[in-house]
C-alpha cells in the first residue's frame, strides 16, 4: 500500500541514509544538520535499519574528523554514511580521494551550499559539490524531496554494485528545508534494492587481521600512474549500474529515471540543461510554454558524475537547435561553468546531428530565486540568432551587462492551486503553525502539498515569511509565491515594515492580526496597503489574535488562533472536519507537554472562530499612515540605498554595481536600522541611580549609554531628556545621564536584574525599570538624538582609570545594536572588548553566533568612534580563526619592524622629536598612544609626495608605528573543537594574539549541538542522553605552556574580574585566552536571568573564575589567582534551574542522578586542582 | 508495651510518623525509616501545580528561539515527553510497598481543583495506604470571604474523598477563623484525619538588597504548642484522626501530642538535623516513658489531656488567655528601653 508522507528534503535523505547505514559519523553544518539530528534522534529511540541493528551516530570535532571517521568505518567493514555541505564538503575532500581511490562503497548525502568566497552564504548552490569533481565520486542530483528519497536510495544501491562512492547531491535549503508530499519508499523496497551478496563483498574487502592486507601504501613514480589507471573499468560502469538500479526502483515504486530526464515538447528546439531544483520551475514553466504552442523542453540531469555523453546526447529531442545549460555555481577564470563544459565537451566528442548551438548561463547563486519568468527569458535567449553566452539570470548585472532582461510579470503558476503567503515572527510560532497545517493538508487531503519558510537573518524580532501551496496537481514551483490567493499578517506592525500585499492575486483573501476592530481596522493601515486592497479586490478578514491568546491563556502565542482562522477561511477541508483536524494536531504537537497545555489549545480555536470577522472595505484609500522609512533619510548614501533597500526587503532587486566588488562594507550601519521590537523598553530614573554603571556594562544591545557631558552642553536638551549630578571624582560641574535608545531595544531587561539600587520607597522599582511601549515617541527619540550629539569625552577634571563599571560606562561602546537574541550572555563582552580597545582593535571572527550577529548583512554592529577608529572585522572560515588572526599579528609585527627600521636612517627628514617617540617602546597607555598618534600625523605630514622608496615605503607602513590589538573570536564549537588545533599551536607561537572564548556550551550558531566545552548531564543534540563526559578543560591545557595568559570570566557573576582579565590580557607580552562564561537560549533558561545563572555556575564551583598570569611568576610570585571563593552550593542547585539539564531530570532520573553526581566530582576535582595551582609556592623566577 | 496506633484506619507498630519532606525521595531512604522503627512513612509530597507548571515551562523554554533563524530551527534533540507527570512518584510508591512493612503514606500538595483526583486515583492505584492531601494557600483577594476559602478546601476535600477508597487525610495551616467549622465540613466531605499543620510559608527580607528571599527554618518544639492546643481541642468533638505536625523534637513532645489526642505524631525538622535514625530514639523514648509512668499502651494516654478531659479547660480558652496576659510580669526597668 502506497505510503503518503509530508516531509522535507533532508528528512528524505536522512530516511534512505539511516535504514541503509550502520556507521554514521557527522558534524553540523547548515542546511545539512538536520539530517543528523534525525538520525540521532532515531538511534537514541532504536529504530532499527535494514539489517535489524541501530546505527551508530557519532559526532565529530570537524568534518575532516567525520571524514576520517567514516573511511576507518568503511575499511573496518561497516556501511557507513554523512551529511554536510560546503565547507564542510571541502573538509571532507583529502578523504573523498582516498575512499573513492580505494573504490569504497560510501554515500554522502549534500544539502549543496554556497562555498563562502566574498562572503559567507548559508544558503544553497553547486559550488561545493562542483569543488568535488575530481574526487573520483559518482554525483547524482535531486529536485525535489522525492526525488531525493528515490535517488538517496538509488546512491546506495548504485554504490554497493559499482564500488565506486557516491554523492546524493540536492539543493540547500529550497530542496533540503522545503516540505512536500512525497510518497514514502518502504523497507521493505530498500531491502531489495540493497544487494546483500554486495554488500557480503564489502565486508570481505574489510581490513581483519584474521585475513590480513596492507592499504593505504606510498608509490613511487614507477606504479602510481598504472594504478591509477587500473580503477577505470570500475568508473565505464557506472553509468550502466546507476540506471539498472533506477531500473529496478521503477519496477518496484512505479518512479521513472533516467541518468538525463528529457520532459517538453518532442520537437522542442530550444532545450534548457540542468540540474537540482531549478530544473524543476523548467518542467512547470516548460508545460507552460508547450501548451501553448512553444516547442521548448528541458534536460534534467540525474547522474553528473560519471558524465555519460551518449545517454546525454540521445536524451536530447532530435529536433533540438540551441541549449543553455543553465549552472548554479560561478567559475571565475574557467571558459564556463563545469555542466556547461561538460555539455560543450559531449556534442564535440558526440556531435548532435542538428548541431546545436550552446550557451551557458548562471542562475540562483546561494538560493537567489529562480523563477519561471527566468526559465522563460533563458528560453526567449536562445530564440534570438545569436543568444548571450556565458550570461547571468535572475539578476540586473549592470556592470558586465551579461544579465539576461525578465518579464517579471510572466507566471507560470498552477491556476487551480492554493497559494498562502504568512507574515510573522520567528517568536510567535507562524512557521511551526505553517508546518503543521501543511502536514495536515498533505495527510488529510488528497491534495499535492508544498511548505517553504524563508527566515531572517536576525536572532531576535527576527521576521519568519512562510509559503503554503497545495492543490490537486503535482508541485513544482521551486520558488517564492509570486501570485497569491491567501496573504495572513500575523504581525499588525509587519504592514508598515514591508510590502505585504505585493504578492497578493486579484481577489486574493488578506487576514490580518488587528488590534483594531472591523470597524477601526481601515483607518490604522497605510494608504499603499489601502490602495492594493482596493485595486485588486482583496477580501479582508481580522482577528485580535493577542485577545484571543490572552483570554485562552496562551500568552503571546498565536500560532493555533492563526491557523484556526486560516482553515476557516481557505475551505480546504469542511470547517467541522477542519477543527477536528486541528485538534488532532494540537494532541500531536502539544500532548507532550499535558493536559493543560492542550486545553488551552483547544480554547483558543474555539475562540478564534468566534473571533475571526470580515472588514467592509470602503472605496476609496484616504490613509495618512505611511510605511515606516527602512533607515533615515540622513543616512549615509549607501546605507540608504544599499543596505536599506536589504533591509526593506528589495535587495533582490539591487543591480551588481550596487555591490562592493570584494565583500567590503562600511561598519556602524545598525545605528540605522531601526527595528521598534521590544514591547517594553528601559526607562532610567536618576533619582535612585547609583551611576554603577552595571546596567550599561551588561545590556547585550549596546541600547544603554552613559555620557559625563558639560552643563553647558546640555542646554537646548529635549523635553525628557534627563540628567543628574555626578556622583564621580572630577566631575564637579559636570552632569551624568544615561539615555535609552528606545528603538534598538530587545526588551531583555537584563539591565532591570542587574541594577542593584532600589526606590526607598518602593522596592519593586530599580534605577531602571521596564515599561510598556506602544510606540516608541518623538520624545524618546528626540533625547536619543540629542544624547548623540553630545561629547564622548566625559567632561571631568582629569579622565577616569577605565578599570571598573563605573568608569567603563563612560566609554563608547563601538559594538551597538547587534540582532543577537534578546538577552545574548556573549555579546556584553564584546562590546566591552569594543570599549577598552575598540580603536585600534583587528578581529578574527571564527564562523558562528559572533559572525552572523556581528556580520551578516544588511547590517553590523561593530561601528567607529568620533576620530573615525573603530574595529576592523573579518571572518575567514570556521575552522582557521586562530590562524586567521595569527596571520594578522605577524603581518602587523612585520610592519612594524620594516616601519622601525626605518625611521633612524631618516631622522633628518622625520625630526627628533617623531623619530624617538615612535622608536621608542611603545607604553600601553592612552596618553602614549595619543602621542604617537600624533607622531604618526607628522610623519605622514612631512613625506606627503616623497618619492623616495624607503619613504614611501615608511609612508605606507606609518599607521603600523601605534600598535593595533589583534583579538581572534569565536564560540566553544570553535576553540574546543574544530578549530582546536589552530588555537593551540597560535598559543603556543608565543605571539601577542589574544583569543576570547564565547563559550555557551553548545554549536549554538547552528541548533545546539554538543561540543566538547557542553557539560557532563546537559542534554544538547548529538548528547539526547546527557552529555556522558566531562567538559573540557581548555584553559588549563593552555596553562601548560607557562607563557599564555589565561582567565575564565563570568561578567554577571563578577564583572571587576572580568574587566581586570580582559586589561591583562590585552597587556600580556605574549599570547592569552580568555573563557567567557555565556548564558544562552540553547541553556533554555529565562534569559532575563542569564546573569543569576552566571553567579550560579561560580558559586556552586562549576564556573571557577581565575586569572593565570604569566607576568606574575616573572616577579616571584604565583602565576594562578583563583578569583572566585570556594563552592557554596552544589551543582545541583545550578543545574536544576536549567531546561538543558532539566530534560534529563525528565527523561530519565536515574541518568540525571548518575550523571549529576559524577559532574559534582568533577567540579570538586577541578576546583581542587585549581586550587592546588593556586596555592603552590613553587614559581618560575 | 503497647505502642501501637490505628491512625486512618491503619494498624501502626508505633505513632511516630515522618512527615513529608525531601527525606523521603528514594525507596532507601524509605527502608532506613521502617528500619529505624518508624510506625509509617509518608512520602515527600508531589506538587500538583509543579507538574503542570513544569511542563509548560519547559516546553516554552525548549520552544524559546526556535523557527525564527535559517541555522537554528530548534535547539534540542526533540523530547520524548516533556510531561514529568506523577510516574516517579507513582514508581516510589510501588517500590516503598513492595518492601516496606509499615504503611506508605502518600502525599499531595496543591492549591486548585487542578489534578488533584487525576493524581490521586493513581496514587491509591499505585497502592498508597492512605492519601495526605497538604493543602496550601495563601488567599491574597481582599474581595475572598473565608467562607469561599473553606469552601474551597472543602470542595477538594470532597473531590479527592469521593475519587478514592484510601483513606484520605488533611494537612493544612492554622489560620483560619473557625477551624473546629472547618473540620466538622472536612469530615463530612469525607476525610479520614487532619495533620496539624503544615509549615506557614514565611519568606525573610533582605534589607540590603531589599528583596525578599525564601527562607525556610526548622520547627522548634516550642511550635508544638499550637498544634498541640487545636488537637485537643478537636480530637474530642470530631471523629478525625489527628495527626500532630510541628514542633515535635523529643520524647516528651510525641508525649504530648498523644495526651492532647493525636493518634500520631509526625516529624521532619528533627530528622532533617540528626538523620532519620532518630526515630529509633523517639520510639525508644517513649516507651521508657511510658514504662517509667506506669502505662501499658499509646492508646491508654491518648486524648488524656484533651479539652474535655483536663481539670482546667479554660486553660485552651480566651478566659485563660486574659489571665495570663494580666499576670504577665513587667520587665524590670532596667531591660526597658
Amino acid at each position: 500500500m502506497k505510503s503518503w508522507i509530508t516531509i522535507d528534503g533532508n528528512e528524505a535523505a536522512a530516511r534512505i541514509a539511516y535504514r541503509a547505514s550502520e556507521i554514521i559519523a557527522i558534524y553540523p553544518i547548515t542546511p545539512s544538520s538536520n539530517m543528523a539530528e534525525l538520525c540521532d534522534e532515531w538511534s537514541v529511540r532504536k529504530y532499527k535499519n535494514i539489517w535489524g541493528s541501530i546505527p551508530v551516530v557519532q559526532e565529530m570535532q570537524s568534518e575532516a574528523g567525520a571524514a576520517g571517521a567514516l573511511h576507518g568505518a568503511l575499511q573496518a567493514g561497516s556501511l557507513s554514511t554523512t551529511f554536510t555541505a560546503s565547507q564542510g564538503l571541502l573538509l571532507m575532500i583529502p578523504n573523498m580521494f582516498k575512499i573513492a581511490g580505494e573504490l569504497t562503497p560510501a554515500v554522502f548525502h549534500i544539502a549543496a551550499r554556497t562555498v563562502a568566497t566574498h562572503a559567507l552564504s548559508i544558503f544553497g548552490d553547486h559550488s561545493d559539490v562542483m569543488a568535488t569533481r575530481s574526487t573520483g565520486w559518482a554525483m547524482v542530483f535531486g529536485g525535489s524531496p522525492q526525488e531525493v528519497q528515490d535517488l538517496a536510495l538509488v546512491a546506495h544501491a548504485s554504490t554497493l554494485r559499482s564500488r565506486v562512492p557516491f554523492l546524493n547531491a540536492f539543493d540547500g535549503f529550497r530542496t533540503s528545508h522545503e516540505v512536500q508530499k512525497i510518497l514514502e519508499i518502504p523497507d521493505e523496497t530498500i531491502r531489495e534494492m540493497i544487494d546483500e551478496d554486495l554488500v557480503k563483498a564489502h565486508r570481505e574487502r574489510a581490513l581483519s587481521p584474521d585475513h590480513p592486507v596492507l592499504r593505504g601504501t606510498a608509490q613511487n613514480p614507477d606504479v602510481f600512474f598504472q594504478a591509477r589507471e587500473a580503477a577505470n573499468p570500475f568508473y565505464q560502469k557506472v553509468s550502466d549500474i546507476v540506471q539498472s538500479e533506477m531500473d529496478k526502483l521503477q519496477t518496484l515504486v512505479g518512479r521513472s529515471y533516467h541518468l538525463f530526464d528529457y520532459v517538453g515538447a518532442p520537437d522542442a528546439e530550444r532545450v534548457i540543461v540542468m540540474m537540482g531544483s531549478g530544473a524543476e520551475c523548467a518542467e512547470e514553466t516548460v508545460a507552460h510554454l508547450t501548451a501553448k504552442g512553444e516547442k521548448v523542453g528541458v534536460v534534467k540531469v540525474r547522474l553528473y558524475r560519471p558524465f555519460d555523453i551518449p545517454r546525454f546526447v540521445a536524451s536530447l529531442p532530435a529536433t533540438v537547435r540551441s541549449l543553455a545549460v543553465l549552472d548554479r555555481c560561478k567559475e571565475p577564470g574557467a571558459i564556463g561553468e563545469p555542466l556547461y563544459q561538460d555539455v560543450v565537451t559531449a556534442l564535440v566528442e558526440q556531435p548532435h546531428r542538428n548541431r546545436p548551438i550552446v550557451v551557458g548561463g548562471r542562475y540562483g547563486l546561494s538560493c537567489k530565486e529562480f523563477t519561471p519568468a527566468m526559465v522563460k527569458a533563458v528560453f526567449d535567449n536562445l530564440a534570438v540568432e545569436s543568444p548571450h553566452n556565458h550570461f547571468t539570470v535572475g539578476i540586473v548585472d549592470d556592470v558586465t551587462h551579461l544579465s539576461l532582461d525578465v518579464d517579471s510579470s510572466f507566471s507560470a503558476e498552477d491556476k487551480d492551486s492554493f497559494r498562502g503567503v504568512f507574515w510573522g515572527l520567528g517568536a510567535d510560532g507562524t512557521v511551526g503553525a505553517n508546518k503543521n497545517s501543511i502536514k495536515i493538508i498533505g495527510g488529510e487531503t488528497e491534495n499535492w502539498a508544498q511548505g517553504y519558510f524563508v527566515y531572517d537573518s536576525k536572532k531576535s524580532g527576527s521576521v519568519t515569511v512562510s509559503h503554503l501551496r497545495f492543490g490537486p496537481n503535482p508541485i513544482r514551483s521551486t520558488y517564492l509565491i509570486q501570485k497569491a490567493n491567501f496573504v495572513a499578517i500575523h504581525q499588525f506592525g509587519l504592514i508598515y515594515r514591508y510590502a505585504v500585499l505585493d504578492q497578493a492575486d486579484i481577489g486574493a483573501t488578506v487576514l490580518v492580526n488587528s488590534p483594531y476592530q472591523p470597524g477601526e481596522l481601515w483607518e490604522h493601515l497605510p494608504l499603499s496597503f489601502q490602495q492594493q486592497v482596493i485595486a485588486k479586490n482583496l477580501s479582508l478578514y481580522v482577528l485580535d489574535a493577542y485577545t484571543v491568546a490572552h483570554e485562552s491563556k496562551m500568552g503571546v502565542r498565536i500560532n493555533t488562533i492563526m491557523q484556526t482562522a486560516f482553515f476557516a477561511l481557505c475551505k480546504i477541508l469542511p470547517p467541522d472536519e477542519a477543527i477536528a483536524k486541528i485538534r488532532e494536531a494540537i494532541q500531536k504537537t502539544y500532548g507532550k507537554r499535558g493536559p493543560r497545555v492542550v486545553e488551552q489549545n483547544f480554547a483558543a480555536v474555539d475562540l478564534a472562530l468566534a473571533a475571526l470577522k470580515p472588514v467592509i472595505v470602503p472605496a476609496k484609500a484616504f490613509s495618512r499612515v505611511g510605511m515606516r522609512e527602512s533607515v533615515p533619510a540622513e543616512a549615509p548614501a549607501f546605507v540608504r540605498d544599499v543596505l536599506g533597500e536589504i533591509i526593506s526587503g528589495r535587495g533582490d532587486q539591487l543591480p551588481v554595481s550596487a555591490m562592493p566588488v570584494d565583500g567590503t562594507f562600511p561598519t556602524g550601519t545598525t545605528q540605522y536600522e531601526k527595528r521598534s521590537i521590544s514591547l517594553d523598553i528601559p526607562y532610567w530614573d536618576p533619582e535612585v541611580c547609583s551611576q554603577c554603571g552595571k546596567c550599561v556594562l551588561n545590556c547585550p544591545h549596546g541600547v544603554i549609554r552613559a555620557k559625563m557631558v558639560a552643563e553647558a552642553d546640555l542646554i537646548g536638551a529635549p523635553s525628557g531628556f534627563r540628567s543628574a549630578t555626578p556622583k564621580f571624582r572630577d566631575a564637579e560641574g559636570s552632569r551624568f545621564t544615561i539615555q535609552v535608545s528606545a528603538e534598538d531595544c530587545t526588551g531583555c531587561a537584563l539591565c532591570v536584574e542587574v541594577c542593584p539600587e532600589r526606590d526607598k520607597s518602593d522596592s519593586s522599582r530599580r534605577a531602571i525599570n521596564m515599561n510598556p511601549v506602544i510606540e516608541i515617541t518623538d520624545e524618546q527619540r528626540a533625547a536619543w538624538g540629542f544624547f548623540q550629539t553630545l561629547p564622548d569625552e566625559p567632561a571631568m577634571a582629569e579622565e577616569p582609570i577605565y578599570d571598573n563599571a563605573k568608569s567603563i560606562q563612560l566609554l563608547r561602546p563601538l559594538f551597538e545594536f547587534s540582532g543577537a537574541c534578546a538577552g545574548c550572555g556573549e555579546t556584553p563582552y564584546l562590546k566591552l572588548l569594543s570599549q577598552l580597545v575598540g580603536d585600534r582593535l583587528l578581529m578574527a571572527n571564527a564562523t558562528g553566533c559572533s559572525s552572523i550577529y556581528g556580520g551578516n548583512l544588511p547590517t553590523t554592529p561593530w561601528a567607529k568612534n568620533h576620530t573615525g577608529r573603530g574595529p576592523a572585522w573579518s571572518n575567514s572560515l570556521f575552522e582557521d580563526n586562530a590562524e586567521f588572526g595569527f596571520g594578522m599579528r605577524i603581518a602587523l609585527d612585520g610592519q612594524r619592524q620594516q616601519a622601525l627600521h626605518l625611521l633612524e636612517p631618516n631622522r633628518e627628514t622625520l625630526g627628533d622629536e617623531v623619530t624617538d617617540t615612535l622608536a621608542a617602546p611603545e607604553k600601553a597607555d592612552e596618553a602614549t598612544r595619543r602621542k604617537r598618534r600624533a607622531c604618526v600625523d607628522e610623519l605622514k605630514a612631512r613625506l606627503k609626495g616623497t618619492t623616495r622608496p624607503d619613504l614611501v615605503t615608511l609612508l605606507q607602513l606609518a599607521d603600523s608605528l601605534v600598535d593595533k590589538s589583534v583579538w581572534i573570536i569565536g564560540g566553544d564549537g570553535w576553540a574546543y573543537d574544530i578549530g582546536y588545533g589552530g588555537l593551540d599551536h597560535v598559543l603556543a607561537c608565543g605571539k601577542k594574539v589574544r583569543c576570547l572564548v564565547l563559550d555557551t556550551e553548545v554549536y549554538s550558531n547552528t541548533g545546539g549541538q554538543a561540543s566538547k566545552g557542553t557539560p557532563r548531564a546537559a542534554v544538547a543534540k548529538f548528547a539526547s542522553g546527557g552529555k556522558p563526559t566531562a567538559k573540557k578543560d581548555l584553559g588549563r591545557m593552555a596553562m601548560t605552556y607557562g607563557n599564555v595568559y589565561v582567565a575564565q570570566v563570568a561578567l554577571g557573576a563578577e564583572d571587576s574580574q572580568t574587566i581586570k582579565a580582559f586589561i591583562e590580557a590585552e597587556a600580556h607580552e605574549g599570547p592569552s585566552l580568555i573563557i567567557a562564561y555565556c548564558h544562552c537560549i540553547a541553556h533554555a533558561i529565562d534569559m532575563q536571568r542569564g546573569l543569576d545563572q552566571q553567579k550560579l555556575a561560580v558559586e556552586c564551583g562549576y564556573w571557577p573564575l581565575y586569572r593565570y598570569n604569566p607576568a606574575r611568576a616573572l616577579r616571584g610570585r604565583n602565576p594562578m589567582q583563583l578569583d572566585s571563593k570556594p563552592p557554596s552550593r552544589r551543582l545541583r542547585e545550578y543545574a536544576e534551574r536549567e531546561g538543558r539539564y532539566r530534560m534529563l531530570m525528565q527523561s530519565d532520573p536515574a541518568a540525571f542522578e548518575e550523571l549529576i553526581q559524577s559532574a559534582q566530582t568533577d567540579v570538586d576535582d577541578r576546583w581542587a586542582a585549581y586550587t592546588r595551582l593556586a596555592t603552590t609556592q613553587e614559581v618560575k623566577k | 508495651m503497647n505502642l501501637t496506633t490505628t491512625y486512618l484506619g491503619l494498624t501502626l507498630r508505633n505513632p511516630i510518623v515522618p512527615a513529608s519532606s525531601p527525606l523521603s525521595r528514594t525507596p532507601g531512604e524509605l527502608r532506613r525509616m521502617e528500619d529505624a522503627g518508624a510506625g509509617a512513612v509518608t512520602l515527600f509530597s508531589l506538587f500538583e501545580e509543579q507538574i503542570e507548571h513544569e511542563t509548560e515551562m519547559m516546553g516554552h523554554y525548549l520552544d524559546y528561539g526556535a523557527e525564527s533563524y535559517s541555522e537554528s530551527l530548534s535547539f534540542f534533540p526533540p523530547p520524548e515527553s516533556y510531561h514529568r507527570g506523577p510516574e516517579q512518584y507513582l514508581e516510589l510508591i510501588r517500590k516503598g510497598k513492595e518492601s516496606l512493612e509499615v504503611p506508605v503514606i502518600a502525599s499531595l500538595n496543591g492549591a486548585s481543583m487542578g489534578g488533584w483526583t487525576q493524581y490521586a486515583k493513581e496514587i491509591e492505584q499505585a497502592g498508597a495506604d492512605a492519601l495526605e492531601l497538604n493543602i496550601y494557600w495563601i488567599e491574597t483577594d481582599p474581595l475572598v470571604t473565608s467562607n469561599q476559602v473553606d469552601e474551597r478546601y472543602r470542595e477538594i476535600v470532597a473531590a479527592v474523598a469521593g475519587a478514592v477508597k484510601i483513606p484520605v487525610t488533611v494537612k493544612i495551616g492554622p489560620y483560619f477563623s473557625s477551624l473546629p467549622n472547618l473540620a466538622k465540613n472536612l469530615y463530612e466531605s469525607g476525610a479520614h484525619g487532619m495533620v496539624l499543620f503544615n509549615r506557614f510559608y514565611q519568606p525573610d527580607f533582605d534589607v540590603e538588597a531589599r528583596e525578599v528571599r525564601p527562607k525556610i527554618e526548622w520547627s522548634s518544639s516550642y511550635e508544638l504548642r499550637l498544634p498541640l492546643h487545636w488537637v485537643a481541642l478537636l480530637s474530642d468533638w470530631i471523629d478525625l484522626d489527628f495527626a500532630v505536625s510541628s514542633g515535635v523534637h523529643n520524647r516528651t513532645d510525641v508525649v504530648k501530642a498523644m495526651m492532647a489526642g493525636a493518634k500520631v505524631a509526625t516529624c521532619a525538622s528533627v530528622l532533617l538535623d540528626r538523620g532519620v535514625e532518630y526515630v529509633g530514639k523517639l520510639v525508644s523514648g517513649l516507651e521508657e516513658w511510658l514504662e517509667s509512668h506506669e502505662y501499658t499502651s499509646v492508646a491508654q494516654m491518648q486524648g488524656s489531656m484533651s479539652y474535655k478531659r483536663v481539670a482546667n479547660p479554660s486553660a485552651f480558652k480566651r478566659a485563660n488567655y486574659m489571665k495570663e496576659l494580666q499576670s504577665f510580669p513587667p520587665p524590670p526597668p532596667a531591660l526597658r528601653r
